[in-house]
């Protein structure tokens, strides 16, 4: 019995509080987004709804929820209602292997162990990117299913964009995998802790991953599918209330996936901010990661790091999108297939080089 | 079992892209258009015919809502080609205001246009620092006529008013910080990989057919064709101001894009000049109270809107109606090129290029 809620009950309990958390995070995401991209444009923002602005999201949520759920005559009732469910149920599935914060934070009560990850498959890495691959069908079937001709455009858009960013998406991690030798998330941030960011090794890996992420994320400057000024709003043109929220939900959820996945292979998770040269003065990320404390407070630092971390990542999402004039459809295959491929395959061999000439040094 | 098939979609009237109310009908063989139809009318409101009825100083505020990005432009060639038809000569300090305005009005449109063009193609900031420059000429135009968008501040013989205290000041100004400002724009643009993917090459127009579909303006001039009607044809006082005519040498969007941004600086230029040179005396010339014109007089007028050549004929009847009032405007004549523009482009592209021909619709339907 002990082992059976061990292995259901807590991960069951984690779970519901990593997806509220995220809806939460999700709802101020997208404050931050207004906020940050009005900045950028010498404007000020949401700033009606309470304190300078701070309840914008509730109100919208609450708006949201009253919005009369409209499904168009010809559409197909039951694909449309799975689309957005898809969506969302794919990118929050995928934060399951992501670690918030180190083993040493596990907090034991009542007996129980809680870890401060849901779980940690030893193919932690491999199961996010297949997940986020089944989010595309979402798209591409709440574009099919409204029966409308702008949202049919948008998903067909999207399933060629998603399918071939998948591609680069997987290829632009193996240098990484290949010098951590794990494709756990833990694990290999305890590599990292062990010896340097992967950042510094894999500079190339994480440009390539960090870019096909934004493209499979369909954010700009690859946010074609949907590409206001001309598909209207692409796949979910026919969607409104909260079935809309959830693709929106599914949207940031997925940025947020994207960019803890980045922070976890190259930019050392949980880990404090020592650029990754930690090693030279242990005392320096002992101290910044609560060393002194119990689990509690190692769990606390773990958290802080890997948010602030995650933040700086997502920013960069919103910076993009402030600054950058959109691809079009044939261009954008043009840089998944004849760029992103070709150069994520070359650095592979690179790794792969690199690593056996360094074996042979230290023979 | 298997067969393809053309989809036939309708971009409009009603979509953010087509700015107001054009409708396209596109034939797509996948996301490659194969046929464009523009459908328009959505805005027509016969300002032709309703100037049957009205006295020539009652049609000013009619040639407002024509091009209402640019009402000054309408304005400017309504009132010439009526001073035209009565041989009226309004005073120099006049001529230099008209100038003046005329050219920060086209900064203005030019500001608008970049704002949308960037927008339509997904950058999206450019909107907001465009509207920054745009919203001080606005004030400049409220500051002269109490108006910002429909200024009806022409009159047949002059102009209403003479400029406010502290306007030259004010304009000067503006006009000191527009070049940092520009550069800024061009920073984010013209050298961006991206745009410069999504504008060079696309609907390329030669020189030849350019003028076979009676292109004007910044759309003929970005196909390397030097023809502007204020150095060809100089009205008001534009012979006696130095500016360049810039032109593109491939007649695509990023030519185009070139083009106007060129055409700013010069405007810049122009009213620079003119605040150096502005006579001093009145700005309104004696006019009768009731204005009439000699039975079977005509007249036709041209000047170079922003959009392009912006020209009027009038024929008088001897009372104190014109009995035909004609207006040739240039968004009307670009936009028939839109479908040879477009052939073998993607979806993605027409919205570059309804971007690139500048159109409104109000002066295309009138």
């Amino acid at each position: 019995m002990q082992t059976f809620l061990e292995a259901f009950l807590v991960p069951a309990i984690q779970a519901v509080v990593v997806v509220l958390l995220m809806l939460l995070a999700v709802a101020y995401i997208t404050l931050l987004e207004r906020k940050v991209i009005a900045f950028m444009q010498v404007r000020i923002g949401p700033n009606r709804v309470g304190p300078r602005g701070l309840l914008q999201p509730i109100a919208d949520v609450v708006k949201l929820l009253l919005k009369e759920d409209i499904v168009p005559a010809k559409a197909d009732r039951f694909v449309f209602w799975l689309a957005p469910i898809l969506v969302t149920m794919t990118a929050i599935a995928a934060l399951a292997v992501i670690p918030w914060a180190g083993t040493d934070a596990t907090l034991h009560v009542l007996g129980y162990e809680i870890r401060p990850v849901i779980t940690d498959v030893n193919v932690g890495i491999i199961y996010v990117l297949s997940i986020s691959s089944i989010g595309v069908f979402g798209i591409v079937l709440g574009g099919w299913a409204s029966h409308s001709k702008y949202p049919l455009l948008g998903g067909l858009r999207s399933a060629a964009q998603m399918i071939s960013y998948e591609v680069p998406l997987g290829l632009a991690i193996i240098g990484a995998l290949m010098i951590a030798e794990t494709a756990s998330t833990v694990k290999i941030v305890e590599w990292q802790a062990r010896h340097t960011w992967l950042f510094w090794l894999q500079p190339v890996g994480v440009l390539l991953f960090y870019i096909a992420g934004v493209a499979e994320n369909n954010r700009a400057p690859f946010d074609l599918p949907e590409a206001e000024s001309e598909l209207v709003a692409g796949f979910h043109t026919e969607y409104s209330g909260m079935k809309f929220a959830f693709f929106f939900l599914g949207e940031y959820i997925s940025m947020i996936v994207v960019s803890a996945l980045v922070v976890t292979i190259y930019f050392g998770g949980w880990l404090p901010i020592t650029f990754g040269l930690g090693y030279l003065v242990p005392a320096i990320p002992a101290a910044l990661s609560g060393a002194w404390g119990g689990p509690g407070v190692h769990l606390a630092f773990g958290v802080f790091w890997f948010a602030l971390k995650t933040f700086l990542v997502l920013y960069v999402y919103l910076w993009l999108r402030a600054t950058f004039p959109r691809y079009r459809y044939d261009q954008l295959m043009e840089v998944g297939w004849k760029f992103m491929i070709p150069v994520s395959l070359a650095w592979i061999l690179f790794t792969g080089v690199a690593l056996l000439a360094f074996d042979a040094l230290a023979a | 079992m298997f067969r393809t098939q053309e989809l036939e979609i309708n971009m409009g009237p009603q979509h953010p892209a087509t700015h107001g109310v054009l409708r396209l009908l596109l034939t797509l063989d996948g996301e490659t258009i194969v046929g464009m139809k523009p459908i328009i009318g959505y805005l027509h409101r016969g300002v032709e015919k309703l100037s049957e009825t009205r006295t020539y100083p009652q049609i000013i505020p009619y040639t407002d809502r024509l091009d209402y990005v640019a009402s000054f432009a309408e304005n400017h060639s309504y009132v010439g080609a009526v001073e035209k038809l009565l041989g009226i000569d309004p005073p120099p300090r006049a001529k230099y205001l008209r100038v003046i305005l005329a050219e920060f009005q086209r900064i203005a449109s030019h500001l608008l246009w970049l704002a949308t063009h960037a927008l339509d193609i997904g950058a999206m900031t450019i909107f907001l620092y465009t509207f920054r420059e745009r919203e001080k000429i606005l004030d400049l135009f409220e500051a002269y006529c109490g108006a910002r968008l429909t200024y009806n501040a022409v009159r047949i013989g002059g102009m209403p008013f003479d400029l406010p205290d502290g306007w030259v000041d004010a304009a000067k100004r503006m006009l000191d910080e527009f070049p940092v400002r520009l550069q800024q724009y061009e920073t984010l643009l013209t050298n961006n990989r991206i745009w410069r993917k999504r504008t060079e090459g696309i609907g390329v127009i030669d020189a030849d057919t350019a003028l076979a579909w009676g292109l004007t303006g910044p759309s003929l001039r970005g196909s390397g064709i030097d023809y502007d009607v204020r150095k060809h044809l100089p009205y008001e006082v534009y012979d006696e101001l130095d500016f360049d005519v810039p032109v593109g040498e491939r007649g695509d969007t990023y030519d185009r894009y070139l083009v106007r941004m060129e055409e700013m600086r010069q405007s810049r230029r122009i009213i620079l000049q003119a605040l150096e040179n502005l006579p001093d005396g009145d700005v309104m010339t004696r006019v009768p109270k009731r204005i009439k014109a000699p039975a079977g007089a005509e007249a036709y007028f041209m000047t170079e809107s922003p959009r392009g050549e912006m020209s009027v004929y009038l024929q008088a009847d001897g009372s104190d109606k014109p009995y035909r009032v004609r207006f040739r405007s240039p968004s009307f004549n670009n936009l028939q090129a839109l479908p040879v523009l477009s052939k073998g482009h993607m979806v993605a592209d027409v919205i570059a290029l309804i971007g690139t021909i500048d159109i409104v619709l109000g002066c295309v339907d009138r």
